[in-house]
C-alpha cells in the first residue's frame, strides 16, 4: 500500500514504505489498531506492565555500569552505588522497587484475564505468552536478588537452589552443576549476573513480542466477553471499537501519571517497602556459617513459597520426599496458570455473564493466594502450616473442578454490542 | 535447472543435513554446558581434605575446613564411648545404626559443625561436670545462640530448637590420615 503524503516527512516515510513496510506496520500495531470502547481500569495493567518494563531495563543497565559481579566486590559495588555515585541510590531504589512493581501489575493484570476470560479461543497463545513471562519474571527477580550478595541474597538463593538438590538421582549433581561450586558462591554469582542481565531479559523482550503479536491478531477483548469484530461500518472499523491512538494511548497517560506518583511515593519515602521490598538481613553481606534466624522471601514469591512450605509430607513408597514433592506442587501451582484455556469450558467469556460457581470459584482462588502470601512472609507454626494446607488446596480445587463447573453451570445471555 | 525434482534425493538431503545439524548443535552444546561444571579452582578447593589423626589426643578437637564448612574431629575418650549409649534416652534420634561414636572407627567421630537450628557454631564442652545448661552434663556440644545441646557423637538432645542430629560429613580413615570428602 502506497501512502500519499507531502513535505519533507513524508517523502522520507514513503522512502522508507517502499523498503520497509513500516507505516503499515504503525498503522496496524499502534495507531489504528482498534481496541474496545468500554474497558474497565482492570485493562491498564498491560501499558503500565509496558512502562515498568522500560523502566527496569534503563535503570538496570545503569546499575550495571557501576555494580561488580564477584563475591569479593558485589556487596560492596551496592554500598558504593548507594553511597558514592551520583543518584545511585535513585537507580537502584526505582530497580528494587520496579520489581516490586512489576510482580503487583502482572497479578493484576492475569487476574483479569482471569475474571474476563481473556485466555479463552482464539487467545490461549496470548495467555500461554503472558503466563511464560511471568515464569521468566520470577526466575528474573529470583537472579536479580542474589546480586547485592546480602544474607537474604545468599540464603534464599540456597533455599531455592536446594530444592533442585531434592530431585531424585540427578539433583545433587545438578545442583553443584547449576551453582558451579559445592556451595553457593561467587561462580554462581557470576553466572546469576549474566543470566539476569542478559538472558532472561532477550528472552522477556521476544515473549513480549510474541504476547502482542498474538493479541493484535486475535483483538483485544472487554469486560462483557463480546465480540466487536461482528460489527463494522464501511471503512472496516469495528462499531465497538476505536483506534489505539489517540483513544488507548490518551487514556493510559493519566493511568500512567497516577501510577508513578504511587511509584515514586514508594522510591522516595518507603523503599524498603517496611523490609517487604528490601528485606533486612539483607544489609548485611553473605556469610556462609551464619544462617539469618528466619528466612522470608520477598512479598511478590510469597505465595508460591508457602505453598512449598505447606508440603510437609512426601510419598514414601515412592520414594518421593517431603522436600521434592513440595518442590512439585510448587511448580504446579504456576504450570496449572498455563493450562486454564484448557480448563474453562463455559460459553461466555466474562465472569458477568458466568454462574456463581464460577464466581465462587474466582473469589476462593483470589482468597486463597492473598491468604498464601501472608502466610510466605512469617515464621511457621503449626496452625500456619495447617492453614497453609488448605489454602493450598483450595488454590488448587478452582482450577481443577473448572472443567466440571463451568461446563454445567447456567450462564447469562450474552448482548450484541458493548 | 532440471526440470523435474527428485523428492526422494530431496527428502535424503533434509534428513541427512537436519541430522547432521543437530548432531553440530548436541556437539557445540557440550562445551557451553561444561563451562558450567565446578572450574578447576572450585574443585581444587572443594576436594577431599586430608587430617592427620596421630597427633590428636584422645578428649580433645581438631577444626579442619573442607568446601567452607567447619569440621569438627573429636577424639573420642574411653570414658566417653561408655558414656554415649546412656544418653539414648535423651536424644532425639539415638542414630543407633550410625554406632556409637556415628563413624566407621569409633574412635574418632567427625561432625559439620553447623548447628542444625540455625547454623551457628556450637562450642565443645567434653568435661564431665555439672554446666548451668544440664546438671547431668556427660560432655558434648553446647550452641551459645540458642542452647541446643548435642551428645559428644553430636546427637541432639530433646526439648531443644535444633531439629536433628549434628550432620557427619563424608569421611574414610586410611591409617593414621583422615580422609574427609569424597574423590571428585
Amino acid at each position: 500500500m502506497e501512502v500519499q503524503r507531502k513535505g519533507m516527512f513524508s517523502s522520507v516515510m514513503s522512502w522508507v514504505d517502499k523498503r520497509l513496510p513500516l507505516t503499515e506496520n504503525l498503522e496496524r500495531h499502534l495507531t489504528k489498531h482498534p481496541v474496545p470502547k468500554k474497558v474497565n481500569f482492570f485493562y491498564i495493567f498491560g501499558a503500565l506492565l509496558m512502562v515498568i518494563f522500560m523502566v527496569q531495563v534503563v535503570t538496570g543497565i545503569w546499575l550495571m555500569m557501576f555494580y561488580t559481579n564477584t563475591e569479593e566486590g558485589a556487596f560492596a559495588s551496592v554500598e558504593y552505588i548507594m553511597r558514592d555515585v551520583e543518584y545511585g541510590w535513585l537507580m537502584r531504589y526505582m530497580h528494587s522497587t520496579g520489581a516490586s512493581a512489576f510482580f503487583f501489575l502482572m497479578y493484576f493484570h492475569m487476574f483479569r484475564g482471569l475474571l474476563y476470560g481473556s485466555y479463552q479461543k482464539p487467545k490461549e497463545l496470548v495467555w500461554l505468552f503472558g503466563c511464560f513471562l511471568l515464569f521468566l519474571l520470577m526466575a528474573e527477580g529470583f537472579l536479580g536478588y542474589v546480586l547485592p550478595w546480602g544474607q537474604m541474597s545468599y540464603w534464599a538463593a540456597n533455599v531455592i537452589l536446594s530444592l533442585f538438590g531434592a530431585i531424585p538421582f540427578i539433583g545433587p549433581d545438578l545442583q553443584v552443576w547449576i551453582q558451579g561450586d559445592y556451595v553457593l558462591s561467587g561462580a554462581t554469582l557470576s553466572r546469576f549476573f549474566a543470566l539476569h542481565v542478559v538472558v532472561v531479559p532477550l528472552l522477556m523482550i521476544a515473549l513480549v513480542v510474541f504476547h502482542i503479536f498474538a493479541l493484535h491478531e486475535v483483538g483485544a477483548g472487554n469486560p462483557e466477553g463480546v465480540n466487536i469484530e461482528k460489527y463494522r461500518d464501511e471503512s472496516g472499523m469495528p462499531l465497538d471499537g476505536a483506534p489505539f491512538h489517540p483513544y488507548k494511548t490518551l487514556s493510559a497517560l493519566p493511568a500512567i501519571g497516577v501510577f508513578f506518583i504511587v511509584f515514586f511515593g514508594i522510591v522516595f519515602f518507603a523503599p524498603e517497602g517496611g523490609g517487604y521490598f528490601l528485606e533486612k538481613p539483607n544489609f548485611e553481606e553473605a556469610n556462609f556459617l551464619k544462617t539469618p534466624e528466619h528466612i522470608a522471601p520477598v512479598w511478590y514469591y510469597a505465595p508460591f513459597y508457602s505453598i512449598l512450605r505447606a508440603i510437609t509430607f512426601g510419598i514414601p513408597f515412592l520414594g518421593i520426599t517431603s522436600k521434592f514433592l513440595g518442590f512439585i506442587i510448587f511448580a504446579g501451582s504456576i504450570a496449572i496458570l498455563f493450562v486454564i484455556p484448557w480448563l474453562d469450558r463455559s460459553k461466555v467469556q466474562s465472569i458477568r455473564y458466568k454462574g456463581v460457581y464460577s464466581k465462587i470459584g474466582m473469589v476462593v482462588f483470589a482468597v486463597s493466594f492473598i491468604t498464601l502470601g501472608y502466610l510466605g512472609t512469617k515464621p511457621v507454626n503449626e496452625m500456619r502450616t495447617l492453614l497453609a494446607q488448605i489454602c493450598t488446596l483450595l488454590y488448587f480445587l478452582p482450577l481443577i473442578l473448572m472443567p466440571i463447573y463451568t461446563k454445567y453451570e447456567k450462564t447469562l445471555e450474552v448482548p450484541e454490542r458493548l | 535447472m532440471s526440470e523435474k525434482i527428485d523428492s526422494t534425493r530431496r527428502k535424503a538431503l533434509q534428513i541427512t543435513s537436519g541430522a547432521l545439524g543437530a548432531v553440530t548443535v548436541g556437539a557445540f552444546a557440550v562445551p557451553f554446558l561444561s563451562a558450567w561444571n565446578p572450574s578447576e579452582k572450585a574443585k581444587a578447593m572443594g576436594a577431599a581434605v586430608k587430617f592427620n589423626l596421630s597427633k590428636l589426643q584422645p578428649g580433645s578437637m581438631a577444626v579442619v575446613e573442607w568446601r567452607r564448612t567447619p569440621i569438627f574431629v573429636v577424639h573420642q575418650t574411653k570414658t566417653a564411648k561408655t558414656n554415649l549409649p546412656k544418653l539414648n534416652q535423651k536424644v532425639t534420634n539415638p542414630a543407633l545404626e550410625e554406632g556409637v561414636s556415628r563413624s566407621t572407627n569409633e574412635n574418632f567421630t567427625i561432625l559439620k559443625g553447623v548447628c542444625t537450628h540455625l547454623s551457628c557454631a556450637p562450642k565443645y564442652y567434653p568435661e564431665i561436670e555439672p554446666k548451668a545448661w544440664d546438671q547431668e552434663w556427660l560432655g558434648g556440644f553446647f550452641c551459645p545462640c540458642h542452647g541446643s545441646k548435642f551428645d559428644l557423637a553430636g546427637r541432639v538432645y530433646k526439648g531443644v530448637p535444633a531439629p536433628t542430629n549434628l550432620e557427619v560429613p563424608p569421611h574414610s580413615f586410611e591409617g593414621e590420615t583422615l580422609v574427609i570428602g569424597e574423590e571428585i
